[in-house]
């Protein structure tokens, strides 16, 4: 029965997907010899999914390990271990000429739309960047760099000015385009709206989701902001210690999450509603995340977990002993990992 | 979190009013910066009243002088700042005062947390040296045993787990979450009568950003202090603070209590604001109303209504005649529009266009701004 339910409800192949994905940074000794003396786990078996014209949004707090595994599944950086299937090839296996052209359909937004573009160049010269190196100036480069720029919501005319004349929304807009250029497939999304203002953060927001519906784009949306996710998002994913701790889709994950994580990090969320906000329940956690380099044995989040308190020894130490993994076979909606998942609403 | 007991020290204890008296009053607040193109007006007459146990929030986007605002008051800007106008801490007048005579209030009268705070803590010392100066600053009797107690007693106020051990710190060897309520300690460290925190829980993470501010809260309740909390979070706005100031381009344009901001704003940038904040409570499929372009250069501010260009809602007079702050009712609550009156039961998207990408809306905004500024460098001449 558990097999049925754990099945993805969309039976359409995903366009890519990263399975058991491990990545671990080696902490090195001072001196010359630079030994390796630990490391530190940054991603530990994270397996995702995304399927045409989707958002899977991951979400989770700074040193989470959400940013390494966009990379991972850009491959941009070797995993130590776990594949990335795109097109029915595992990336990780492609040499650097074999991985060139599959580059085109993965394309990377960041999230500090100033550090990410060339001071130097003007925004004319930043679209049509990945076109040259790509070979595809020649053939009508100069239509579609202006287009995009049109695509976008800027003013063609303005397409011989530098980053630094424009605001933050138009520069992280110049970021998009940049992005699209290459007419991708699948577009990971760093952060793309935490650098900017309220009122112009919605207008990024917005462009993200027309371009969806018009080009049929897959997005990884990496964020830390529950309600921006809420907005945009089709799937997510909270990560916790680089691993998923709770997925399911937006709808469920907000009618009822699982995860005693989940349920702190949803009630953290400040609410732009006065009454709302005098009435709700709050979760606070204890203490600060741990550290990677050396992560609390079997449940990653019992260190800090309200739920964890309250059990008794024999429970406890099931947290402690055993890894709890990914499961639906409790009463919510989620796929929660957590040997005592129970759903909670708390919007 | 521990049971919260601060135990004065002998010295430590002063005076504290009673709840509801006015102890801060900023008049007509005016801060201008001189630069190589012209006075920057950062801060353009704000004015507003804190009540002993209040909680003031401002809010405004970057650039609009919420900082500026309160760096005024503590006498925190460079010497070639003008600053004008009256700020009074229980009837005594700050502005104006010079370098000795502010020692003494800051810290103990009033006290500021900051954004960053690694930053504000020096990395030299511990964090147990950095509070009993505090303390031992502005009560010279306080010897250092009773300052260290005091001390620990301050840490386990906000909530910093095993205090005996941690006063001994350095800044370093704590998390961010806990370099933040240490300064909070710190600032809360005299009783002050107001506390003023400037972005306290932006550089943290969520669930942390809880920690603090419930640290915060109680610190509050703790010394009964007048809070301001300045953020750019309405979601922080609207459960920490009675009392709302949003700010747009230097000046407030709305001020009421956080039911009336929320629920009946009355300026249109307000109502922008909230309709395009992505919110968890609500549904996938509701659109959000961005507001288009940008906020005005305050070198060149054009005659009328800063918020013009970007505002559906303006007419003619808009470009002539800069709205003062106006009552809605008798409430106290004072926006600054000529057409408040037709924001009565509007929601966002009545007054913003949801749309991402309209060029046609962009390049009307852009005429309007570069009008404005045109406008504005006549004037100059």
């Amino acid at each position: 029965m558990n097999a049925m339910l754990d099945t993805p409800q969309n039976a359409a192949a995903p366009v890519i997907a990263g399975k058991d994905l491990v990545k671990e940074f080696p902490v090195r000794s001072k001196g010359i010899l630079r030994r390796k003396v630990g490391a530190v786990h940054a991603v530990s078996g994270v397996s995702l999914e995304i399927g045409q014209t989707e958002t899977l949004a991951l979400v989770g707090e700074s040193g989470c390990g959400k940013s390494t595994t966009a990379r991972l599944l850009m491959n941009l950086i070797p995993p130590t271990a776990g594949e990335v299937i795109y097109e029915g090839k595992d990336l990780t296996k492609l040499s650097r000429n074999q991985m060139r052209p599959v580059r085109r359909d993965i394309q990377l937004v960041f999230q500090d739309p100033m550090a990410s573009l060339d001071p130097r160049m003007t925004v004319f010269e930043i679209i049509a960047e990945p076109l040259r190196v790509h070979g595809l100036f020649k053939n009508g480069g100069r239509d579609r760099v202006n287009s995009l720029i049109e695509i976008v919501g800027l003013n063609p005319e303005h397409r011989n000015r530098y980053p630094h004349e424009f605001s933050g929304g138009q520069r992280q807009r110049i970021g998009i385009a940049r992005a699209l250029a290459l007419q991708p497939r699948v577009l990971m999304l760093d952060e793309p709206v935490s650098a900017l203002d309220v009122s112009i953060q919605a207008g990024v927001i917005n462009l993200l989701e027309d371009l969806q519906d018009e080009l049929g784009l897959s997005y990884l949306f990496v964020s830390h902001d529950l309600s921006v996710v809420r907005h945009i998002a089709d799937k997510v994913a909270v990560m916790y210690l680089g691993k998923i701790v709770e997925e399911g889709t937006t709808d469920q994950l907000f009618a009822g999450p699982a995860h005693p994580y989940t349920q702190a990090l949803m009630s953290a969320i400040p609410l732009p509603d006065p009454r709302k906000e005098r009435t709700r329940e709050r979760i606070v956690l204890l203490g600060d995340v741990p550290s990677p380099s050396n992560p609390p044995s079997g449940c990653r989040f019992r260190t800090r977990c309200p739920l964890f308190k309250e059990l008794s020894e024999a429970d406890q130490s099931k947290c402690i002993d055993i890894e709890p993994l990914l499961r639906s076979d409790h009463a919510g909606l989620t796929r929660a990992a957590c040997h005592f998942a129970k759903p909670k609403q708390l919007v | 979190m521990s049971n919260i007991s601060v135990t004065t020290g002998n010295g430590a204890s002063r005076a504290v009013g009673a709840r509801g008296d006015v102890v801060l009053k900023v008049d007509d607040l005016n801060v201008a910066f001189p630069s190589e193109d012209g006075l920057v007006h950062a801060v353009r007459g704000v004015s507003y009243e804190l009540r002993r146990g209040q909680s003031l929030g401002i809010v405004g986007e970057s650039g609009s002088g919420k900082s500026v605002t309160s760096m005024a008051i503590m006498g925190l800007l460079p010497k070639s700042a003008q600053i004008t106008g009256s700020a009074k801490l229980e009837g005594e007048e700050l502005l104006g005062l010079g370098d000795a005579e502010l020692s003494r209030i800051r810290g103990k009268k009033i006290s500021m947390i900051f954004q960053d705070p690694l930053t504000s803590l020096n990395p030299v010392y511990t964090v147990g040296f950095q509070l009993s100066e505090a303390i031992r600053t502005h009560y010279r009797d306080v010897n250092k045993a009773e300052a260290r107690k005091r001390c620990i007693d301050l840490l386990d106020s906000v909530g910093i787990p095993n205090p005996q051990q941690r006063v001994d710190a350095y800044p370093h060897e704590l998390s961010g979450g806990m370099r933040q309520r240490v300064v909070i300690a710190i600032a809360m460290a005299n009783n002050p009568d107001v506390i003023i925190a400037d972005e306290p829980t932006t550089a943290l993470d969520v669930t942390v950003q809880a920690q603090v501010l419930e640290a915060l809260e109680k610190a509050r309740e703790e010394v009964n202090a007048a809070l301001i909390l300045i953020t750019h979070d309405l979601g922080v706005i609207a459960g920490h603070t009675d009392e709302v100031l949003v700010m747009y381009a230097g000046r407030p344009v709305e001020e009421g209590s956080v039911d009336e901001i929320f629920y009946e704003p009355r300026m249109p940038y307000t109502l922008g604001l909230i309709g395009s904040l992505p919110r968890m409570d609500e549904d996938r499929g509701h659109r959000l109303t961005p507001v288009h372009g940008t906020p005005p250069s305050m070198l060149n501010m054009p005659p009328g209504c800063p918020f013009r260009p970007r505002c559906p809602m303006h007419q003619d007079i808009c470009a002539e005649v800069e709205p003062e702050l106006l009552p809605i009712n008798g409430t106290g609550h004072v926006a600054a529009c000529h057409f408040s009156d037709q924001l009565v039961d509007k929601a966002p998207d009545d007054v913003f266009a949801a749309v991402a990408t309209d060029l046609a809306v962009e390049a009307e905004v852009e005429a309007a701004e570069a009008e404005a500024a045109a406008i504005a460098e006549e004037e100059d001449k």
